[in-house]
């Protein structure tokens, strides 16, 4: 056990370090990066300061560095339309942004825990049939789309719910909506293989020779051990729904990290478009981390495998 | 007697059903509608009414010609600039269509020559693809394309760089785990004691059975990087303006929106899905049709 973890946690700050050196290169490689790192129009002397900064005038090992310290030191820069550091702005979004996922995900498990289990007790006939159909829709629909027109029905024609911003219960529905869909799908889809798995093992097969009613069968029998895998995916989901949300929290005005790296790349505000990236980068490499753990205390066949 | 006529009939029924069949076994739906995009894309210049980045602006907002106030002349009607819609619609399906096929084309190559060297070389090759690999994967894929949109800024062959860029991983993963049991088979040990040079057997005997998973992976991401393509595009740090892109368009239209100029946004949305939809339908049939090892995922 001791030996997993330690073999997985080395993999994951592998991870991490491959993610730092990829984000370094591709700021270093595009040029002087100092373009990036200061204001547009900033000044002569500016640059220099910024070259000095950050020793962009040492050797690139040297560079790489210095940047990995600040990086651990938890300094992120600085941004330039809101003068403060990059990571206290961030922490500033993160609760709306899990307050969005969270409520994205109650409705994404709530439209795709029984719709999935519907389509695998009725392999093959007309509600399988429709399963499949909104799973495609769902994976097909791109989530601003979705937005614009939840907008355009219940905000435009309707006037019930308010297009943007945030506050109010009704403020949150439509984004919360908008960015559920694709997962709803998505986790319709485990249900159902899931389902369809655990209904073919041998201790379903024996409770419906013992001649329990099916709903009994299904409901206490193969419902929990089908539903292991997709609370594990809806962690996972969790922690990509705040990376994911740019587009939603674009369209609804919802004060997130996304709607934060959105104002990045309209003010040109490259570190906190930066510090965004690392963020989720670090973020799943994490959760990854924790879900094979957890797994391998739960199943000793994971931990032994090689 | 009943059994004699069934005798008779059997044979050309056998054959027309399956002649049937195979015919609609492809998906048509997905397939016409993809032709019809590329068709627009290919003759947009024919087929486009109007100059799709030049308006008169005394013509903004006109609704498509259904409603009052609608024209024959902007059939599906014009946006903020006054720049007729059907036209940038048609002008756009070029936009995806080249976005999307060379990205995932670009993709493909770099994530499939990499995957085969990282699962028939082994070794160090194999670590050093692989940890990059997974640590690219743990990016969100459109948080990182705009990371890069941010630093080389927008133009469309950028674009196409970035996605590939982005989801290279995507094709290096799936075909590095087929090269790894590909490469114990019989036929590639006869090849190496028949004194293939490592690169030959890459070449000649490993890739030709990974370009099939190689092609429905491509499939299946064609909607993928078409919906990411408009997300940057919608963001702006896509397709940069004028140019007609489905994502752009529907960026633009959001300003309409509140006063219910809904043409702008509903219509090039409902391109996309389209797009997306079809090319989701068509790699669902290709999998299975293709790929028995992807079905079961």
């Amino acid at each position: 056990m001791k030996q997993f973890v330690t073999r997985r946690l080395g993999y994951s700050l592998l991870s991490l370090l491959v993610l730092s050196l990829t984000i370094f290169f591709f700021v270093r490689v595009t040029g002087d990066p100092a373009a990036l790192l200061v204001e547009p129009g900033a000044s002569e002397d500016d640059i220099a300061a910024i070259h000095h900064k950050f020793g962009l005038d040492k050797p690139l090992w040297a560079q790489y560095g210095l940047f990995m310290m600040s990086l651990l030191r938890g300094d992120f820069g600085q941004s330039f339309y809101y003068q403060t550091p990059v990571l206290d702005l961030y922490f500033d979004r993160l609760p709306n942004s899990l307050l969005l996922a969270l409520v994205a995900m109650a409705f994404s498990l709530a439209v795709g825990i029984p719709t999935g289990i519907l389509a695998a007790v009725r392999v093959g006939r007309f509600w399988d049939s429709a399963g499949k159909l909104f799973a495609l829709l769902g994976l097909s629909l791109p989530s601003f789309f979705v937005g614009l027109v939840l907008i355009l029905l219940f905000s435009v024609y309707l006037g019930w719910l308010p297009s943007s911003g945030s506050g109010g219960v009704l403020h949150i529905l439509m984004p919360a909506f908008a960015l559920g869909w694709y997962f709803a799908a998505a986790h319709m889809r485990l249900t159902r293989s899931s389902m369809l798995e655990v209904l073919g093992s041998e201790y379903v097969k024996l409770a419906r020779l013992k001649g329990l009613p099916q709903s009994w069968v299904i409901g206490k029998h193969a419902f929990k051990n089908a539903l292991i895998p997709v609370v594990t995916l809806a962690g996972i989901n969790l922690v990509l729904m705040i990376n994911v949300a740019v587009v939603v929290e674009t369209v609804f005005a919802w004060p997130g990290v996304g709607r934060l790296l959105y104002e990045g790349i309209s003010f040109r505000d490259f570190p906190v478009v930066q510090g965004i990236v690392i963020m989720g980068g670090t973020m799943i490499v994490v959760v990854n981390l924790l879900v094979d753990v957890v797994y391998a205390v739960i199943d000793p066949r994971i931990r032994l495998e090689k | 007697m009943s059994m004699s006529s069934e005798t008779i009939v059997l044979p050309p029924s056998v054959s027309t059903r399956s002649a049937a069949s195979r015919l609609g076994d492809l998906p048509m739906i997905p397939i016409i509608i993809l032709a019809v995009i590329a068709f627009m894309a290919i003759f947009a210049d024919v087929l486009a009414p109007h100059n799709p980045e030049v308006g008169a602006l005394t013509a903004r907002f006109k609704p498509p010609f259904w409603q009052t106030g609608g024209t024959m002349d902007h059939i599906l009607g014009t946006d903020q600039l006054g720049r007729d819609v059907l036209s940038r619609l048609i002008f756009g399906a070029r936009v995806s269509m080249v976005v999307g096929f060379t990205a995932v084309i670009f993709a493909g190559v770099v994530g499939t020559v990499l995957g085969i060297l990282a699962g028939y070389l082994g070794g160090w090759a194999d670590q050093v693809i692989m940890r990059i690999t997974d640590a690219w994967l743990a990016l969100p894929a459109l948080t990182f394309a705009i990371f890069l949109a941010a630093i080389v800024g927008p133009s469309m062959w950028n674009i196409v760089i970035i996605l590939g860029l982005v989801y290279w991983t995507r094709y290096a993963r799936v075909v590095r785990g087929e090269v790894l049991s590909l490469k114990e088979r019989e036929f590639v040990r006869l090849a190496i004691v028949a004194g293939c040079s490592k690169a030959t057997i890459m070449r000649r005997h490993i890739l030709p059975n990974v370009v099939n998973s190689a092609i429905v992976l491509a499939t299946l991401m064609l909607g993928v990087v078409i919906v990411t393509e408009a997300s940057l595009s919608f963001l702006g740090v896509g397709v940069p303006p004028p140019k007609p892109a489905w994502g752009l368009m529907l960026s633009d239209g959001k300003q309409g929106l509140m006063v219910g100029y809904w043409w702008l946004t509903v219509l090039p949305g409902c391109c996309i899905m389209l797009m997306v939809l079809s090319a989701n339908l068509l790699g669902d049939w290709l999998r299975v049709k293709l790929d028995p090892q992807l079905r079961q995922l």
